[in-house]
């Protein structure tokens, strides 16, 4: 059985000083190279902070997680950066672009960030992964100039450029209409198929949670089922 | 184009407005700053040079002459003593050639021109006025004053009985190049003597006085065969004057005056002027770093939200630092480079408008490369310390908690 792209073990996530708040209560998950799973839950039962732990952004009260193989209790903040740039993509509700920037450039963030990579290999990735979301007739266009659903698409493509082989999408269809919703859910599935990235989806939408190969539901920061 | 610059440069561009309104204001920072450094300085200058123009650097002479007291008091026996002042004779400098020859060896001492100065009347017809005879040796005297290029009329010649003397004088005994005059000096000697030429140098004092003669003259006017009394100096630096003279004092024994002790006023009203350009300066850099620190902080808040993405793909906070550290250096290389471009303008045309009658600018200014290269760089230095705050605010962002409150 190949290693787990992700691991979780008994994670727990408190707030507060005086009074703590439990937000993760001894979380444990694994997914498998190219898992596609729903991460399923009422408002405020700990979906969103679990996936900034899993995507590097905050760190655990207690417990452990590894990334691709990795252990990330013993990783200082440059290590995360490098971990998170290397292993993990991002997809947000809101897409998070850079407004001033063009759809290409937005796609070139994640490499651009990193020393030695040469531009002309950069250009050609996110001109390669722009249009491989439909999207090659819209490399120059500013972020905020592109449709909701394109826009999406860049936040897909900008996710799957240095092809981590973890993705984690936070409600990517939650401000999208039914067709736009479709559209990008089935982009995430052909990736997942094509390079064989597993993803991680939070999601309100039932439709969704159903089409996925797995659903894990988190009721007040446990797992209730996988 | 390295990231950290695209990125610095698209967010100026993307915010155009807010980056001109800054650039516009380190600019008129900046212009006003090379400005008034010109104009002091250019002031300072004019102001020296008119002041040096008529006198040397460094002046030796002989030591006061001092009276000494037989029997000085001790302590089983103290003596009541009234001092007078011992009256000065003119003397010679001892050994001058020699002195002469050492210091012009020190460094910074560009020429030294020995002189005989003393009192004397210059009479014509019913006109007796008091003057100074200061026999000179032309060659070396021209390295301490230009005096070729002060003449209003005749020749700088100084040979036998000739004699070169002050626009003002001239004017008192109506006396032109080429008439006579006869010379008493306070030896009681007395020469006839041809005036050669007339100069001005601009001090009335000097323009109404001197009498330029040889050296020869003015030796057998006072009696001092082949002595002299002052040894006159020109240094590179004038601001060195007064370190060289004690230099010399030391060296010599003999009483060395630099322009500086000479010149007191005309010194503390310098250093005033340099003292309120140093303040103008500063209250600029502080006004300078204070707007660009401020536009940069509100940009970092605009930003948040971006900078959390940008750390949540991977970039390094020490490349986020490095954005906003190069916005703070652009703004203030462009501010300054624009800032001294206008500031000489301004300099060139207040100096075109405040002329005189005859169109000599009432206020010459100094517009000299250190300045643009000192404005430039303080104000490139000053634009990247004041990013140095939101740079490191925008570096230590909480990537999760910056995209969560966006």
């Amino acid at each position: 059985m190949p290693d787990p792209v992700l691991s979780v073990d008994t994670v727990v996530k408190e707030y507060g000083d005086q009074v703590k708040t439990r937000a993760l209560d001894g979380v444990s998950l694994t997914l498998a190279p190219g898992a596609f799973a729903a991460l399923v839950g009422p408002s405020g039962c700990g979906k969103s902070t679990l996936l900034n732990i899993v995507g590097l952004l905050d760190r655990p009260t207690s417990g452990t997680i590894a990334v691709a193989g990795k252990q990330t209790a013993e990783l200082d903040e440059r290590g995360l950066t490098s971990l998170r740039a290397h292993a993990l993509g991002f997809v947000f509700q809101f897409h998070h672009l850079l407004p001033a920037f063009t759809a290409l450039e937005n796609v070139m963030l994640p490499s651009w960030g990193e020393r030695g990579m040469p531009t002309a290999k950069m250009r050609t990735d996110a001109e390669e992964m722009l249009r491989a979301v439909g999207l090659g007739d819209r490399l120059h266009y500013r972020a905020n100039n592109l449709s909701g659903g394109q826009q999406q698409r860049v936040a897909i493509a900008r996710a799957l450029v240095r092809k981590p082989p973890l993705v984690l999408a936070d409600e990517p269809t939650g401000n999208l209409d039914t067709a736009s919703s479709e559209e990008v859910f089935a982009l995430m599935r052909r990736f997942n198929r094509e390079l064989g990235t597993t993803f991680l989806i939070v999601t309100h939408d039932p439709r969704i949670a159903a089409s996925c190969d797995r659903t894990i539901e988190m009721v007040d920061g446990k797992i209730r089922d996988t | 184009m390295p990231f950290e610059w695209f990125v610095a440069l698209r967010y100026m561009r993307d915010a155009r407005g807010q980056t001109i309104l800054i650039l516009a204001a380190v600019s008129i920072g900046v212009s006003v700053l090379v400005f008034l450094s010109a104009l002091i300085g250019g002031l300072q200058t004019s102001l020296i040079e008119k002041t040096l123009g008529s006198q040397a650097h460094i002046t030796l002479r002989m030591p006061r002459e001092e009276a000494r007291a037989f029997v000085e008091s001790t302590p089983e026996r103290a003596i009541a003593r009234l001092r007078e002042e011992r009256p000065q004779r003119l003397r010679s400098i001892d050994q001058w050639p020699a002195v002469i020859a050492e210091v012009e060896a020190l460094p910074g001492v560009l020429a030294a021109s020995p002189s005989v100065t003393g009192a004397a009347f210059a009479v014509r017809a019913d006109a007796k006025n008091a003057v100074v005879v200061r026999g000179v040796a032309p060659e070396r005297f021209r390295a301490i004053i230009d005096i070729d290029a002060r003449l209003v009329a005749g020749r700088f010649e100084v040979d036998g009985d000739d004699v070169v003397i002050g626009s003002k004088l001239a004017a008192d005994l109506g006396i032109a190049v080429g008439d006579k005059l006869r010379i008493r000096s306070s030896e009681n000697i007395e020469i006839v003597a041809t005036v050669r030429g007339v100069f001005q140098l601009g001090n009335e004092g000097v323009d109404s006085t001197w009498v330029l003669t040889s050296l020869r003259q003015a030796q057998s006017l006072y009696g001092l065969r082949a002595g002299v009394t002052t040894i006159e100096l020109k240094v590179a630096d004038v601001f060195s004057a007064e370190r060289i003279a004690t230099d010399i004092r030391g060296r010599t024994g003999l009483r060395a005056d630099s322009w500086m002790t000479i010149n007191q006023d005309l010194l503390s009203g310098l250093t005033a002027q340099s003292s309120s350009k140093t303040m103008i300066q500063f209250f600029v850099i502080v006004a300078v770093a204070l707007g660009i620190a401020s536009v940069l902080i509100v940009s970092v808040v605009q930003k948040s939200r971006e900078i959390g993405i940008l750390r949540a793909v991977g970039t390094p906070a020490r490349r986020i630092l490095l954005v906003f550290l190069i916005q703070g250096g652009v703004l203030g290389i462009v501010g300054s480079l624009v800032g001294s471009g206008l500031g000489a303008v301004f300099a060139k045309v207040f100096e075109a408008l405040a002329t005189d009658a005859s169109g000599t600018p009432r206020f010459p200014v100094q517009l000299e490369l250190q300045l643009f290269v000192t404005s430039s760089l303080l104000a490139t230095g000053i634009g990247v310390l004041s990013a140095v705050i939101p740079a490191r605010r925008a570096s230590r962002l909480d990537p999760a908690t910056a995209i969560r409150n966006a």
